[in-house]
C-alpha cells in the first residue's frame, strides 16, 4: 500500500508540473489555435535564468528557501519577457496567415531558442542546486513523499487557483473567455484583443517559468536540452485533457503523470513512454476531442 | 452624425463595398436592405473597423474615424449587433451584459444601464445565470442588443435583429428598437433583409446591390416605390 501511494504521489507531483506547462500550450490554443512549439523552450530559460539568479543569490549569501522565492521570481519576469515578445516578433506578423505559417514560425522559434541557449550557455548538464529543504515535519512520511514534492505541489495547487479565480473573477479573465469564444465579437465591444493575446502568452510562460524551477531543483540539473521533452509530455497532457480546456489541461497532467508513474513502478521504467504515448493514442481513438474537450460544433 | 463619404472595402482581392456613401443623422433610424451578399455587413463592419476600407471616409460628428481600432471605434460610441447574435456561449448573460460595458469605468451608471436593460427584457433578468449558449434565438437576440446598450451608444448598428425569429418575436424586436430610439434619443442604423418591416420602422432608407447603393429615400416612399416593392417586398 505504501508503494502503491508513493507511486500516487509522484505521478500527482510529476502531473502538477505537466499540467502547469500544458496550461501554456492550451490557453494559447484556445485564443488563436496555435501550437506554441517554442513554449518547451520558455519553461527551459525559466530553469536556466533560476540557475543564475541562485547561484548570485548564493554568492551574497541567500540561502534555502529564500533562494528559491527569489530565482523563481526572476524566471518568471524574464520567461514572460520572452513570452511577449516570442509573440509579438514571431506570431503576430502572421495573425491571418495560413495555419501551416505560423506553426512552422513555431517551430522555428523552438529550434532558435534553444541554440542561442547552448551557444550563450554550455551544451553540458549544469547542476542545479537543491533549493528545496527538508522539512522535520515531514519525517515520518519521507519514505512516500518527500519535501520537494510537497513544495511542487503546494506551489501548483495555488498558482491553479489563483489563474482560475484570475479566468473566472477578473474583468481581464473574463475577457479572456471572451476573445476565446468569439474573437471579432471581442473586438466589437471593445476589447483590445492583441493586447489579450499578449497577455495570454505572458500568463502562459510564468506558468511554464514555475513549472521550470520546480523541475530543476527537483531533478538538479538543466541543459539546454530539458525543453523539448517537457514541452512534448505537456503538449501531450494538453491534447488528452482537450486542448483549449483549461481544466482539461490540468486532468490531462495528471492522468499523464499518473501512468507514468504507475507504469515505471509496476512494470519498468523503461515503459513510461511506451505508456504515456500509448494512452495518448487510445484517448484520441476514444474521444478525438480529449477528455474535456469540446467537439466543435460547425454551423453550415 | 454618422457619414460615410465614397468606401471602397476590399476582402483580399475582392472588391465589397464600391463607392459607398450615406448618412445617418442624430436621433433618426435609418435602414439598409438589399439581398444576400449585396454588402450590407460589409458596410457595419466597416463603420466599426473590423474591415476598414481601402479609400474614402467615415466620420462621426464631423471627425474621422476611419483607420482607428475596432475598440476606439466602440469608445466614441458606436456600437453593434452583429448577424447572428453573437453571445458569448460560455459565459452566463450577466457577463455578456458585463462584456458589453468592458470600456467602461462609472459602475454607477453601469449599474443603471443594467437595470434599463432588464426592465426591456425582463426574461434577461431571469436568465441571469444561465450560460449564454443556452437561451433561445430570440432571447439570444434580446441579450445582444442589450450587451450594446450597456456600452451606452450614440450610434447603434443592428445587423439583422430578425434573422430566424418568429415573427410575433421580430414585432417585439422591433418595437424595442423604436423604444430605444425614443427614449434614449440613440442613433439607429439597421441592416435589414425583411424590407417590409425595416422601412414601416425606418424614417429613411437605402438599397444596397451589388456593393453599391442604388436608392435612397424616405422609408415610406420606398415602400411605396415599385422597384422596390417587386425586389425586396415581393408584390
Amino acid at each position: 500500500m505504501d508503494y502503491f501511494l508513493e507511486l500516487f504521489l509522484g505521478g500527482l507531483t510529476r502531473g502538477s508540473i505537466y499540467a502547469l506547462i500544458a496550461l501554456g500550450y492550451t490557453m494559447v490554443y484556445g485564443i488563436i489555435q496555435l501550437i506554441n512549439f517554442a513554449h518547451g523552450e520558455i519553461y527551459m530559460i525559466g530553469a536556466f535564468v533560476a540557475l543564475i539568479v541562485a547561484g548570485i543569490c548564493t554568492i551574497y549569501g541567500f540561502a534555502g528557501i529564500s533562494v528559491l522565492v527569489l530565482a523563481a521570481i526572476a524566471a518568471i519576469i524574464y520567461a514572460s519577457a520572452y513570452g511577449y515578445t516570442l509573440e509579438k516578433i514571431a506570431y503576430r506578423p502572421l495573425r491571418g496567415a495560413p495555419r501551416l505559417s505560423q506553426l512552422i514560425s513555431a517551430i522555428g522559434m523552438s529550434i532558435f531558442l534553444q541554440n542561442y541557449v547552448l551557444l550563450a550557455q554550455t551544451p553540458d548538464f549544469l547542476p542545479f542546486p537543491s533549493l528545496i529543504p527538508e522539512f522535520a515535519f515531514m519525517e515520518p512520511v519521507a519514505h512516500i513523499v518527500g519535501s520537494s514534492e510537497l513544495v511542487i505541489l503546494m506551489t501548483t495547487v495555488i498558482t491553479m487557483i489563483l489563474l482560475t479565480l484570475l479566468i473566472k473573477k477578473t474583468k481581464i479573465g473574463k475577457a479572456m473567455r471572451a476573445t476565446q469564444q468569439d474573437m471579432s465579437m471581442a473586438r466589437l465591444v471593445g476589447i483590445n484583443v492583441d493586447r489579450i493575446i499578449s497577455l495570454t502568452f505572458v500568463i502562459g510562460s510564468a506558468l511554464a517559468a514555475i513549472g521550470g524551477v520546480l523541475v530543476a531543483s527537483y531533478i538538479g540539473q538543466v541543459n539546454f536540452y530539458i525543453g523539448f521533452l517537457a514541452g512534448v509530455k505537456a503538449f501531450t497532457a494538453a491534447v488528452l485533457g482537450g486542448i483549449g480546456s483549461v481544466p482539461g489541461a490540468v486532468l490531462g497532467g495528471l492522468v499523464l503523470g499518473w501512468t507514468e508513474s504507475f507504469a515505471a513502478g509496476y512494470v519498468s521504467s523503461d515503459y513510461e513512454d511506451v505508456f504515456a504515448f500509448g494512452l495518448l493514442v487510445l484517448i484520441l481513438i476514444l474521444r478525438p476531442a480529449g477528455l474535456l474537450g469540446k467537439a466543435r460544433k460547425q454551423k453550415v | 452624425m454618422l457619414k460615410i463619404n465614397n468606401i471602397q472595402t476590399y476582402y483580399g482581392n475582392i472588391q465589397a463595398l464600391k463607392d459607398v456613401s450615406l448618412e445617418v443623422k442624430e436621433g433618426e433610424i435609418v435602414t439598409l436592405i438589399g439581398a444576400n451578399g449585396a454588402g450590407k455587413t460589409t458596410t457595419l463592419m466597416s463603420i466599426c473597423g473590423i474591415t476598414p476600407p481601402r479609400t474614402g471616409d467615415i466620420t462621426l460628428d464631423g471627425d474621422s474615424i476611419t483607420g482607428l481600432s475596432a475598440e476606439k471605434i466602440v469608445q466614441q460610441g458606436i456600437v453593434q449587433v452583429p448577424e447572428g447574435r453573437r453571445i458569448f456561449p460560455d459565459m452566463t448573460v450577466f457577463e455578456n451584459l458585463e462584456m458589453g460595458a468592458f470600456l467602461r469605468t462609472n459602475k454607477q451608471l453601469v449599474q443603471q444601464d443594467l437595470n434599463y436593460v432588464m426592465t426591456l427584457f425582463p426574461i434577461l433578468e431571469k436568465r441571469k445565470n444561465q450560460l449564454g449558449g443556452t437561451l433561445s434565438g430570440g432571447e439570444q437576440q434580446m441579450l445582444a442588443i442589450s450587451r450594446a446598450l450597456m456600452a451606452r451608444p450614440r450610434v447603434l448598428l443592428l445587423d439583422e435583429p430578425s434573422l430566424g425569429l418568429a415573427p410575433l418575436i421580430i414585432k417585439q424586436i422591433f418595437d424595442i428598437i423604436k423604444q430605444i430610439n425614443k427614449e434614449s434619443n440613440t442613433t439607429i442604423f439597421l441592416v435589414e433583409q425583411n424590407a417590409n418591416q425595416a422601412l414601416k420602422l425606418a424614417d429613411r432608407g437605402y438599397v444596397m446591390e451589388n456593393g453599391a447603393i442604388t436608392l435612397v429615400d424616405d422609408a415610406d416612399r420606398l415602400l411605396e416605390n415599385d422597384d422596390v416593392r417587386k425586389a425586396y417586398l415581393g408584390l
